[in-house]
């Protein structure tokens, strides 16, 4: 069986993760078990990687939000899910070109990712637009959170090769999840996507909040406040 | 600055004028559910404490279904919606109704309120700022429900009387609005005023309930423990209907019925407020 491994064709997943960076080419010069690991680990890697930003992909993000939703589902803390989307990125493509465009897509990553705590998901979604998840955190402190991501994006300086620098805003729509909510990642980031279009609609570089996220009464609160109403009723 | 919001731009969420300069005390009153008595206590308020001498306006802040020309039987031409379009002045808009009281109506049907834009926020709050310069109270009638715009009709007043009736659904409707008012607005004192209640202590009962429920659920998430200042009780009472019939308020129609004279009571309270 060992025997076999040789056979295998590596040559073109091993250049691919050498570009990555992910591997030294004079790794390659003999495959055994433990290289071909690294190398399935290394495809794993990419592909829940978005090329240009280095943040989870898409495919990435839902296997992270289905994951955090279960949690929160089953009693766990309430989270918060944002969309956050570049404001008039298509000129500053037209104006400067593609090549600073993704300078800027990157740097609003690093400024993103930069002042989101290690346990949070940030993921690129399409084209300018990143897709957040945080774990562990109020609707109310995720509101406050969301400003603080956007004003921190207002004020990045980005510097282009030439030493030009641009500005750039971001809008970011926020959606509350909290135990008592029943609700699945599709509906969770077309909710977000909504929040995220008022935003526009607001005139960008703002944030809005799906109103119900933190004004939801639940179940538990209801049969509370109406204990008393029986009370008096049965009196 | 932040610009954060609740489904509007800058809202509510944390534009809050808890104080603002002039004289007067501003007053949103506000329930959630819809049809509990908020017009008729703004109303009935305002006619007992212009009574002992106050200049008193009631502005109507219900800008999609506007009733306080109904109650108070006027027919303006003028209304809030011309004064926001720069289409009148206050002044114009203003109407000196019974008893020295003030009232600035609203038209209704004014959909296009119903988003609240930037635009509208801002000539709102400066109506209120100079408006405020010229009463002694200012009361915001809200419309029914947690909408942009009663939330920032609730963020420019300096107090929130939220009414409320026994029903279950106006009780969990009260607490919505506390809570989100709390949690959005940082708001920690709130007046109670129970409405329409049929047997005495029920009000108290159900304002010390709806305490203790806002207090366990949202102590984690308030900063400062929240108040709820129970002002009083209004009995039901046939008179209220019977005035409304006759175009009149309650206070002027029928002041010596059981529900006038718990509203007078409660005008003492809302006078120390
Ligand atoms: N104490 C009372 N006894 C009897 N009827 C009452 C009492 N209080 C209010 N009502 C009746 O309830 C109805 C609704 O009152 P009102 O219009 O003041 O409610 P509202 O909260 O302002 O409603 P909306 O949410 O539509 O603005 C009126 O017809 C009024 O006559
Ligand atoms: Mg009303």
């Amino acid at each position: 069986m060992a025997g076999h491994l040789g056979d295998l064709r590596l040559s073109e997943a091993i250049s691919l993760l050498s570009q990555t960076g992910q591997i030294q080419l004079d790794d390659a010069a003999e495959p055994d078990v433990q290289l071909v690991q690294r190398i399935i680990d290394g495809l794993c890697e990419l592909s829940s990687l978005d090329a240009l930003t280095g943040l989870a992909n898409v495919r990435q993000f839902r296997m992270a939000l289905d994951q955090e939703l279960d949690r929160v589902s089953r009693g766990g803390s309430p989270m918060a899910l944002l969309m956050i989307d570049a404001d008039h990125f298509k000129s500053i493509n037209d104006t400067y070109g593609h090549v600073t465009g993704d300078i800027v897509l990157q740097a609003i990553a690093q400024c993103l990712r930069d002042n989101m705590r290690p346990m949070d998901t940030l993921a690129r979604y399409g084209g300018e637009e990143f897709a957040a998840i945080l774990p562990n955190c109020l609707p109310q402190h995720a509101l406050r959170a969301a400003d603080r991501f956007r004003v921190r994006v207002e004020a990045k300086e980005i510097v282009l090769p030439d030493g030009q620098t641009v500005h750039v805003t971001v809008s970011v729509g926020v959606v509350g999840v909290t135990a008592w909510r029943d609700s699945d990642a599709k509906s969770l980031i077309a909710s977000a996507d909504r929040q995220l279009y008022e935003a526009k609609r607001a005139g960008r570089n703002c944030v809005v909040m799906e109103p119900t996220s933190a004004t939801g009464v639940s179940g538990s609160e209801k049969s509370a406040l109406l204990s008393a109403n029986m009370q008096a009723k049965d009196e | 600055m932040s610009k954060i919001g609740i489904a509007s731009p800058r809202s509510a969420a944390t534009v809050s004028k808890h104080s603002r300069p002039g004289a007067a005390t501003i007053i949103a009153v506000t329930s959630g559910k819809g049809g509990v008595g908020k017009t008729f206590v703004a109303a009935n308020l305002a006619a007992a404490l212009s009574r002992s001498g106050k200049k008193v306006l009631l502005l109507d802040a219900d800008l999609g279904l506007a009733n306080l020309d109904v109650v108070f039987n006027i027919h303006p031409k003028i209304t809030l919606h011309d004064v926001l379009t720069g289409g009148a002045t206050l002044e114009d808009a203003i109407i000196e109704v019974t008893g020295g009281i003030s009232v600035l109506p609203a038209a209704s049907g004014l959909v296009e309120y119903s988003r609240l834009t930037g635009e509208v926020q801002d000539e709102l709050s400066a109506i209120i700022d100079q408006l405020a310069q010229r009463y002694d109270y200012l009361f915001l009638d809200t419309g029914a429900g947690i909408s942009d715009l009663v939330l920032y009709s609730a963020s420019l007043a300096r107090e929130v009387l939220v009414v409320a009736t026994p029903e279950p659904t106006s009780l969990t409707d009260a607490y919505a609005t506390i809570k989100v008012l709390a949690m959005m607005q940082q708001r920690s004192i709130f007046h109670l005023l129970f409405n329409q209640v049929s047997k005495s202590g029920e009000g108290s009962r159900y304002a010390a309930q709806l305490g203790d429920v806002a207090n366990r659920y949202l102590e984690s998430q308030t900063a400062t423990p929240i108040e709820l200042h129970h002002v009083g009780d209004i009995p039901e009472d046939q008179s209220v209907p019977d005035a409304l019939k006759k175009r009149k308020l309650l206070m002027h129609a029928y002041p010596g019925s059981p529900a006038a004279l718990a509203m007078s009571k409660i005008a003492k309270a809302v006078s120390r407020i």
